[in-house]
């Protein structure tokens, strides 16, 4: 098979160009690239058809090495058809980017940023626990003034989160974790 | 006349109720209807399809009668036959659940009218990447459903939305061009795009240049299945679409991407020339994934996450890919469509009752609806792998393939598995303690539907019991249903579906492991394509 070293340069520029504006931050120029990363495509699968010839319609005594391959040819149609639909979509999600923020770069996930920032250390999962969880009490080590007290409430074991709590927690949260900063 | 000759209209049905559905946009009660009897119909057929399957074995349906390998083929054999029911199975149930949302929410117009259409054509394209035999027009059937997809992920415009939904046409469009240029190399390298023309003719190939064109494929297709290192785009992108659309996304697009996959590795590049690769992208998907979905306190986030962990087993079947390896993939597949929809489903639920998604926000879900609680906790376990669910079943197989093996790359694969098994169980349990089992006063800022029904002391069900307060999510005077009977019923089949797969996991051990001895043999694909003799 011989190949048209012109259109291999060629692809060889597109994609190469293609692949320098699809690491861009802004987002037109993403678009840019994806649509010569098309072309590219494009233009290799034309490379990949063979050299030329007639136009496939037959005629009576021409051997068949002498038609052109059609079949690339339909399929890059159909490509192209493809690219055009989704530059469309692109551009009105680009604008619609713009409306809502004149924004024309790629953001970054909120949740992802928030999921870094948090910390290592969760009071559910990670707290000590707390060394007496019963709500029934020996009379003999414990002094009576207190246990009147703490029954009188919850139990004990409720006071003794709420203290495990403020100690690692002090200051009360004024952020929704789900808010977006 | 047999079953398998109707494999066109599980394409074309849902087309032209996309064009119906179009047609009335401005009827949303006729649009419901046509959308739902069409994917009813499809189900139907596909059913009929699968049943006959196993006696009619391979079957090639020549479209407009052009003979191959130069006209399109559509094959059915009995491992698309499945993969378009459980397909189509979970599209029906999240279409029901989408249309009581809005029903519920009392929109009858509003952005939601081109979700029916879009819908619809996505089901097509779906189905059209599961029958084609014929590479090219797999490509066109991933542009459908890809289309489709930008279209519903960014369903409103919402700032959230496009910011996601700008990430996932760029990283799906470039894996699709590297699938055109694939597709461009091997038409130069043997002059058709037909597969089980291919299947012959790339033996005779180089070898260097089969693996260059193998490898090409393999990651085109490793990003649309979101394998590590290429499933970056995927949890970024997935949790901010609405609730429904995730749940399809989540069963249907990497599974589109895995089941390409397996007929790459089967048909196209039989061999273990680069087994051990794949072993070690699925352990790394396997772990990496889980230990991501160990760091989120969102549901939605931590499923996607989950969602990537779990695609590293069905890549650990794929590269033992011996029989029983590739059954269990299989099995794995289909189990994991339904669980992962309907944990996804179940979030939705969630996010409704409790206003949010987020755990930290969350709790006391038991105690206000249990029946919330049940359909959590059993496809949970379900995706953990705690017998005697799917789940575990699938693993299993996976497990004894992986022994049978016994490499020490397998042994690991064996490790990294059961290891996974257990994180995802941790993370599960997370999410029980968190928004199901503590009380909601132990919420960070809880919102206010969750505190005023606990407040009530009773169970409500509507959000009219939080008048006079800002209920803010829900935009008009009147009250809404909180978890209506349309949108609890389709979860609930879901579920009961996942649990159908324990029951009859016998037959459907025994149909996989007959379509991975299909696919092993080749025999049968390339001669129901091709004709009798054509292999050799």
């Amino acid at each position: 098979m011989t190949v048209n070293l012109t259109l291999i340069v060629l692809m060889a520029a597109f994609f190469a160009a293609g692949i320098y504006l699809l690491l861009e931050r802004s987002l037109t120029r993403v678009l840019l690239g994806l649509i010569l990363l098309g072309n590219g495509a494009n233009i290799l699968m034309l490379a990949m058809s063979g050299g030329g010839g007639t136009s496939p319609l037959y005629v009576a005594g021409t051997p068949t090495e002498d038609y052109t391959d059609s079949l690339p040819q339909a399929l890059i149609l159909t490509a192209i058809v493809i690219t055009f639909a989704v530059t469309a979509f692109m551009l009105g999600i680009i604008y619609r980017s713009w409306v809502l923020g004149r924004e024309d770069d790629v953001q970054d996930d909120p949740e992802d940023r928030r999921v870094a920032d948090q910390s290592s250390y969760d009071w559910e999962d990670d707290a000590d626990v707390v060394a007496e969880t019963s709500e029934f009490f020996d009379d003999d080590d414990a002094d009576p003034t207190v246990r009147r007290g703490s029954t009188a409430r919850d139990g004990a074991a409720t006071l003794d989160v709420g203290a495990a709590r403020g100690e690692h927690d002090p200051a009360p949260r004024t952020r929704r974790p789900g808010d977006p900063r | 006349m047999i079953a398998a000759d109707l494999a066109p209209l599980a394409i074309v049905l849902p087309f032209l109720g996309a064009a119906v559905t179009f047609l009335l946009i401005r009827h949303s009660r006729a649009q419901r209807a046509v959308s739902i009897s069409t994917l009813t119909v499809t189900l139907i057929i596909e059913v009929l399809m699968l049943l006959a399957a196993p006696s009619t074995g391979t079957h090639a349906v020549r479209l407009g009668g052009w003979e191959p390998p130069f006209g399109i083929v559509l094959v059915v054999d009995q491992f698309s036959a499945l993969m378009l029911v459980v397909s189509s199975a979970i599209s029906l149930a999240v279409l029901i659940y989408a249309a009581g949302q809005g029903m519920a929410d009392g929109d009858e117009d509003g952005p939601v009218s081109i979700f029916h259409p879009t819908y619809l054509i996505l089901v097509a394209g779906v189905s059209n990447a599961f029958l084609t035999g014929d590479l090219f027009n797999l490509y066109v059937g991933f542009e459908i459903l890809l289309t489709a997809s930008y279209v519903l992920m960014t369903l409103g415009g919402t700032a959230p939305r496009i910011r996601a939904g700008v990430t996932y046409v760029v990283v799906s469009v470039v894996s699709s061009m590297l699938f055109l240029i694939s597709i461009a190399m091997i038409y130069g390298a043997t002059g058709t795009v037909n597969m089980a023309d291919l299947a012959v003719k790339l033996e005779t190939v180089d070898p260097a240049t089969q693996l260059v064109l193998h490898l090409m494929l393999l990651v085109a297709f490793g990003i649309k299945a979101a394998v590590f290192p290429l499933s970056f785009w995927l949890p970024d992108s997935y949790p901010t679409a609405p609730a429904p659309v995730t749940a399809v996304f989540a069963g249907l697009l990497t599974k589109v991407g895995v089941y390409a996959m397996v007929r790459v590795e089967t048909l196209l590049f039989p061999g273990d020339r680069i087994n051990s690769l794949l072993m070690i992208v699925a352990l790394l998907t396997m772990v990496v994934g889980i230990l991501g979905a160990l760091a989120q306190s969102d549901i939605k986030r931590l499923l996607s996450f989950t969602l990537v962990s779990h695609i590293g087993y069905m890549v650990f079947g794929l590269a033992i890919s011996s029989r029983i390896g590739l059954g269990a993939a299989v099995y794995y597949v289909a189990h994991h469509i339904t669980v992962q929809t309907s944990l996804f489903l179940v979030t939705g639920l969630i996010e409704r009752r409790g206003g949010t998604a987020n755990v930290d926000r969350l709790g006391g879900l038991a105690k206000l609806s249990p029946l919330l609680g049940i359909l959590f906790f059993l496809p949970a376990m379900n995706l953990a792998g705690i017998p005697p669910f799917s789940g575990f079943l699938g693993k299993l197989g996976l497990i004894q393939a992986g022994v049978e093996l016994g490499t020490p790359l397998a042994y690991a694969l064996v490790a990294g598995g059961v290891l996974t098994s257990l994180l995802t169980l941790l993370v599960m349990a997370r999410v029980w303690n968190r928004a199901f089992w503590r009380s909601p006063d132990d919420a960070e800022d809880p919102d206010p539907i969750l505190l005023a029904s606990k407040a009530d002391g009773s169970s409500v069900g509507t959000s009219r019991h939080v008048t006079g307060e800002d209920t803010g999510r829900f935009a008009g005077k009147d009250p809404v249903t909180l978890l209506p009977r349309t949108m609890t019923g389709p979860t609930i089949g879901l579920v009961a579906l996942g649990l159908g797969l324990m029951v009859l996991a016998g037959p459907l051990f025994a149909l996989s492991d007959d379509a991975a001895q299909e696919m092993l043999d080749r025999t049968p694909y390339i001669e129901a394509v091709l004709g009798p003799g054509a292999d050799g």
